[in-house]
């Protein structure tokens, strides 16, 4: 059959372009400018070509941000998600519990980043933090704004208590989904709690803890907020994950060429990674 | 195998029963005899599952006993009572593979593996997934599923009985047929208990030995499926089994006559005396079309292809008859009653009839 040609078609997906026009490409197609060139101020610019990236990609600085990042990623991971787990089965199924736990899970999630900055950051001073008072009266010496390990445990016990939640949410949902017929084939085999949760409970989260290890994986390979507000990225470099870099070298030293050089290589890396999980996602689905 | 002995068992959901209408369970008391083809049957939130689940040891009856083989369970976990169950919808552990699924039981149980291996094998030949052992058990179909539920039932030579909860549901119809003869042929040949939960009157009578008809949280009549057809001990029987069911009309009975409205209607025997509303029950496929008896009027014809349905009214009733695929109905249309097909119920119960 002969295909009508109407170039009117492109009338309907206008709208669609415009607005991803403005709210992406055109921000990034500034940011790419900007990567490429240098400015002394009152908008004179002079071409730079790959000079921010190559002095970006071969600055310590920057990739001791991004090993920092990701130990960090690691970590909050490593607890959050067992954790997670572990809450979620724990939780009641039916009765007038479920309301309850389900608001207090909710709960952190529901408070603003720097709100959550700011409680951690009263919370684990050692001259009138509830937290940080008591841990010192007990003979533990802890200040997290000059122990850099303090610092650290201060953050990751802040993203565990803010996020943990997440992944109990998507884990119950999970759980609640299985039908009762399943455990009680489960009695009928004889399966002890633990083989329960290796081939009932597990696999029917499997898809579910896909997509809380995704959003807490690039969550967490994004975070600013938190740890700037408590930290500050201290005591010295210790807690300066990237994006604190990016804003450190972008408003802070208004030096807008490396800083958007630095976007760019660090928008590639997320865009590499959800990529990843992607292929692993969909590869997963279609071996089943 | 086992004998199962349900010992006066009421069940309630509610923490303290006090009305009938509180128990899903009002009050069985039956023996499931050692090797016997069972099929309950009822209609939903009859207690049909009700009771699966308390032989299976899911549920802990309110009250009364359960034994099997004479050895009191009813306080023993599912595990010790060593059941098999096939549930409604397949239950399969899909991350393992079907020889691993049928595994999984003796597994459990800390059979050897040599014996593990000669009990799976010996299994997926009984249910016919032998080329299947070594795939992903969740790309299978549901009928394979379904089976694969059994066959973890099967795998356990020691089980004693294996209990199916309405177990095609969600199988396609032509797939139906070829499970539920195969499951026929695995009773003859391996001889268990079984006792299969259905609201479909086509699968139970096939299935089964002996159907125990539900209604209402109680049986109300246990017979083999001819039984059941010709001798209905309850109106509700009567409805539910056939299609279409059992006509059933009000009546006043005067020795060996039964009147309906201005029809006088000779019974085959004087019914002994009940009490409460009698009513006489006739099945379509007894009720006879021709030119003497009743007058009626006729006022549809099914043709469902083996026999046609007349529906007609009789004394302002509705009626049905089941006349052949090639008889007609005649211009002015009149109804016998088959004497032999006749059954008199007092207050919806059936009662005997006399010389």
């Amino acid at each position: 059959m002969e295909k009508t040609w109407n170039n009117k078609a492109w009338f309907l997906v206008l709208p669609v372009l415009v607005l991803v026009a403005f709210s992406a490409v055109i921000p990034l197609m500034t940011v790419v400018n900007y990567s490429v060139q240098d400015t002394f101020g009152n908008n004179v610019f002079f071409w730079a070509g790959t000079e921010w990236f190559e002095e970006l990609l071969s600055s310590s600085r920057f990739w001791e941000a991004m090993v920092r990042n990701l130990i960090f990623s690691f970590i909050i991971l490593a607890i959050e998600v067992p954790l997670g787990i572990f809450i979620a089965l724990n939780m009641p199924k039916k009765g007038w519990g479920v309301p309850v736990c389900l608001v207090l899970m909710a709960l952190p999630l529901l408070i603003p980043w720097n709100v959550v900055g700011t409680i951690w950051q009263v919370f684990g001073r050692n001259d009138i933090g509830l937290l940080g008072y008591y841990v010192n009266a007990l003979g533990i010496d802890y200040n997290y704004v000059q122990d850099p390990f303090d610092a650290w445990v201060t953050v990751i016990i802040m993203d565990v208590w803010h996020w943990t939640s997440l992944v109990v949410l998507l884990c119950y949902a999970g759980l609640v989904s299985i039908p009762d017929a399943f455990y009680q084939a489960a009695k009928i085999d004889g399966a002890s709690r633990w083989a329960v949760f290796r081939y009932i409970q597990l696999p029917k989260m499997n898809r579910v803890l896909l997509i809380a290890v995704l959003l807490r994986f690039m969550d967490s390979f994004m975070i600013y907020t938190e740890p700037f507000v408590v930290t500050g990225g201290g005591p010295g470099n210790s807690t300066t994950f990237l994006s604190i870099d990016l804003v450190k070298t972008a408003l802070g030293q208004f030096d807008l060429g490396p800083a958007a050089a630095m976007s760019l290589v660090y928008f590639l890396i997320v865009l590499l990674l959800s990529w990843v999980f992607y292929t692993v996602m969909t590869n997963y689905d279609a071996e089943r | 195998m086992a004998r199962i002995d349900v010992n006066h068992v009421r069940h309630s959901y509610l923490p303290n029963p006090r009305k009938d209408a509180d128990f899903a369970l009002r009050e069985v008391h039956h023996t499931f005899e050692d090797g016997g083809a069972y099929a309950l049957l009822g209609p939903s939130g009859c207690g049909k599952t009700t009771l699966l689940n308390i032989i299976s040891g899911l549920l802990h009856p309110s009250h009364g006993q359960l034994l099997f083989n004479g050895k009191d369970v009813t306080n023993l976990s599912t595990q010790e009572r060593n059941i098999a169950q096939v549930f409604q919808f397949p239950v399969i552990y899909d991350t393992m593979t079907v020889y691993d699924n049928l595994a999984f039981p003796l597994r459990n149980r800390g059979v050897p593996e040599a014996d593990v291996d000669r009990k799976v094998r010996e299994t997926l030949e009984m249910i016919d997934l032998a080329s299947w052992a070594k795939k992903k058990a969740r790309g299978l179909t549901a009928d394979q599923k379904q089976k694969i539920s059994l066959g973890r039932g099967l795998v356990r030579s020691d089980v004693n009985a294996i209990l199916f909860d309405e177990p095609l549901t969600v199988i396609d119809p032509h797939m139906k047929w070829v499970l539920r003869s195969q499951l026929k042929q695995l009773h003859r040949r391996f001889g268990y208990t079984m006792v299969y939960v259905t609201h479909d009157q086509t699968e139970a009578l096939t299935f089964a030995d002996q159907v125990v008809v539900m209604y209402d949280g109680g049986i109300v009549q246990i017979g083999t499926p001819a039984e059941l057809f010709e001798r209905p001990r309850h109106t509700f029987v009567g409805y539910f089994i056939g299609s279409p069911g059992m006509n059933v009309m009000p009546v006043a009975i005067d020795g060996k006559t039964a009147t309906l409205g201005s029809q006088r209607i000779e019974l085959p025997g004087a019914p002994k005396a009940g009490s409460g509303a009698i009513e006489l029950g006739i099945r379509p496929e007894y009720v006879r079309l021709g030119r003497d008896g009743m007058a009626v009027q006729v006022s549809k014809v099914e043709d469902l292809g083996r026999h046609k349905v007349v529906r007609a009214k009789l004394e302002g009733r509705e009626i049905a008859a089941v006349i052949g695929e090639d008889e007609t109905v005649p211009a002015d249309p009149k109804v016998r009653f088959e004497p032999a097909g006749i059954n008199i119920y007092a207050d919806s119960w059936r009662v005997e009839m006399g010389a």
